[in-house]
């Protein structure tokens, strides 16, 4: 088999065990962004604007950001990390004939084409909620280089997290910051200058920067862009690394 | 070697071949393939420390092919941890493995091809069926299509699992999830077969189950490695025993040698609450003894077994540490 297929099979359990439950998947996929468009979009979006903008345009690509974020990093992590330590499924891949790389390829992929679905179900009820918004090429590019990083994170949390209690720590710690500041509810721009340094090293703020400037029409922000492409480089490769220390210890 | 193996592949089915001797299989095998050592499986000095605990101290074995070879000691010994360093899930703290020739260190890649590992805990994906789960095992193995359905048909037969093919695991007993465990192991058709603690938790007809399977598939030419802490699994099923604690190699060699060593006939003698063993190389010579006792009342002569051995060599008792 070719070098780079390798990873099909790790995707492949991955497809298998989501259409087991994908009524559950795609009830989760809904119920949490009909929360988030009515709290923003009807309840405070109706009275606010956001530099001209009415705010459920502005929020909504923020939420699309944090979205990916979530559901990306969710359908890999927990479940990752549970097959990990305590029922040792992950052990299968550790002894068979198969590179770390190849093993993340394939839990990325799975977890990032479910947080990409997942954002298409958000944008299409976005629509219904009376959202304005523009569709290019790049925003699917970018959504979806999105899911790549947030999905590498939850397999880096996987390996790091011992238990339970601490990927629910991790969740805390690193996640929850970010969905707050990362650029998904208010911009950037008015914080202070620090905590705008802080923030522009978050994964989820270039991604929610790129995003914003695309759908409200202010064209591409390269360096933005640039950004997100980084850190899904940076996430796989820290995700191969985290497999490769903890499959033989 | 990868013509090495193909040569293996094309001139026997590996397993299961019923009805051949393992001697013949033996000569045959030797004729065919150019084999890279004497020995199928070769420790030197292996040493695994986690923290202060040296859970595995300094050890050195050797196992033939086509071999059937027990680690046999209590809880805590060091089994798993040393069959988890020849399968490439643990990295030595020194020493070297060797698997087929292969290093576990420096050629991780060329040792997983050759082993199938069954755990001591269930590792199957739970919410995968019986079938998928060797469809994953197969996929994960470079297996072709048509050879994995072949395959997992003639394995969940063998295993006698085939009528439950399509439930998922979840809903398996711990007897099922075993066999499914072996017959997963035996997917990719491994030289080597680990097994660690394969009926810890089983009932007594399940048991005997899993040591039919082994000696099947050990009459097929392959080599089997497994851990036990039952002394009556490693005298039923093993050529050649290695017994352990705390870390250490304290014996090597078949039941009957290691028998032999001590004494093939234990005297139990009852005072109080005491009991003392003494060994004697013949019945005989144990009624003689048992004749010069003051007090013959609470004495029993029976053949002596692994357990015997153990204490003997260490002092401790394996039923009390188990
Ligand atoms: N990952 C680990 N971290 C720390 N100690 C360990 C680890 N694995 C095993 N040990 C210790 O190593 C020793 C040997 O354990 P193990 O190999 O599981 O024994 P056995 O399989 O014979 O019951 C025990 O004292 C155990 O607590
Ligand atoms: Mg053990």
């Amino acid at each position: 088999m070719n070098d780079f297929l390798k990873f099909y099979p790790i995707f492949w359990r991955e497809m298998v065990y989501r259409k087991k439950r994908l009524g559950k998947i795609l009830i989760g996929s809904v119920i949490n962004p009909i929360l988030f468009l009515t709290t923003f979009g009807l309840g405070l979006g109706k009275r606010i604007s956001v530099g001209g903008e009415n705010y459920l345009d502005f929020v909504l690509p923020g939420i699309i950001a944090l979205s990916s974020l979530n559901n990306s990093y969710n359908s890999i992590g927990a479940d990752l990390n549970i097959r990990r330590t305590i029922y040792k499924a992950f052990d299968q891949y550790v002894v068979a004939p198969i590179k770390p790389s190849s093993i993340v390829l394939g839990e990325v992929l799975a977890g990032a084409l479910h947080g990409f679905v997942s954002c298409f179900i958000l944008l299409g009820l976005g629509f219904l909620f009376g959202a304005h918004v523009r569709l290019t090429l790049m925003f699917f590019i970018v959504l979806f280089t999105s899911c790549i990083i947030f999905a590498s994170l939850g397999v880096v949390a996987a390996m790091v997290a011992d238990s339970h209690a601490d990927m629910a720590s991790f969740g805390t710690f690193v996640l929850l910051p970010m969905t707050f500041l990362g650029g998904t509810f208010f911009p950037v721009d008015s914080m202070p200058i620090i905590v705008k340094a802080l923030v522009w090293m978050m994964p989820l703020t270039p991604v929610s920067f790129s995003l914003r400037s695309i759908v409200l029409g202010k064209g591409v922000p390269v360096y933005s862009i640039i950004g997100v492409f980084a850190w899904a480089v940076i996430m796989y490769v820290l995700a191969v690394v985290m497999v490769s220390r903890k499959s033989a210890n | 070697m990868e013509q090495n193996q193909l040569k293996d592949r094309g001139t026997s089915v590996f397993w299961p071949i019923k009805n051949k001797s393992r001697r013949v299989m033996h000569r045959g095998r030797a004729g065919i393939i150019l084999e890279n050592t004497k020995y199928i499986i070769e420790t030197k000095n292996l040493v695994k420390v986690f923290g202060k605990i040296k859970a595995v101290d300094d050890i050195s074995f050797e196992i033939a092919r086509g071999e059937i070879f027990a680690l046999l000691g209590p809880n805590g010994a060091g089994k798993t941890t040393t069959i988890r360093m020849l399968i490439t899930l643990s990295r030595p703290t020194s020493g070297t493995a060797l698997i087929n020739g292969y290093d576990v260190v420096r050629q991780p890649f060329e040792v997983k091809k050759q082993i199938g590992v069954v755990p001591q805990q269930s590792n199957l994906e739970r919410e995968l069926t019986a079938w998928e789960n060797m469809e994953l095992t197969g996929m994960l193995y470079g297996m072709k299509k048509e050879d994995r359905r072949k395959r997992i048909q003639e394995l969940l037969e063998y295993v006698g699992l085939l009528d439950r093919a399509h439930s998922n695991v979840e809903e398996y007993s711990g007897g099922m999830k075993r066999r499914l465990m072996i017959a997963r192991a035996l997917m990719h058709r491994p030289r080597i077969l680990f097994l660690d603690e394969p009926t810890v938790g089983l009932d007594p007809q399940t048991r005997r189950k899993i040591w039919d399977l082994i000696k099947s598939m050990n009459r097929s030419g392959m080599t089997v490695m497994f851990t036990t802490h039952y002394m009556e699994e490693a005298e039923n099923l093993c050529n050649r025993v290695a017994i352990m604690n705390r870390g250490k190699l304290i014996a090597v060699g078949t039941p009957h040698e290691l028998k032999q060593n001590i004494g093939r006939i234990v005297l139990e003698h009852l005072e109080g609450d005491v009991t003392t063993r003494r060994f004697f190389q013949s019945r005989m010579e144990a009624l003689k003894y048992a004749g010069s006792l003051k007090d013959n009342t609470n004495i029993n002569i029976r053949p002596a077994n692994l357990e015997d051995v153990f204490v003997m060599l260490t002092g401790d008792d394996l039923s009390d540490l188990g």
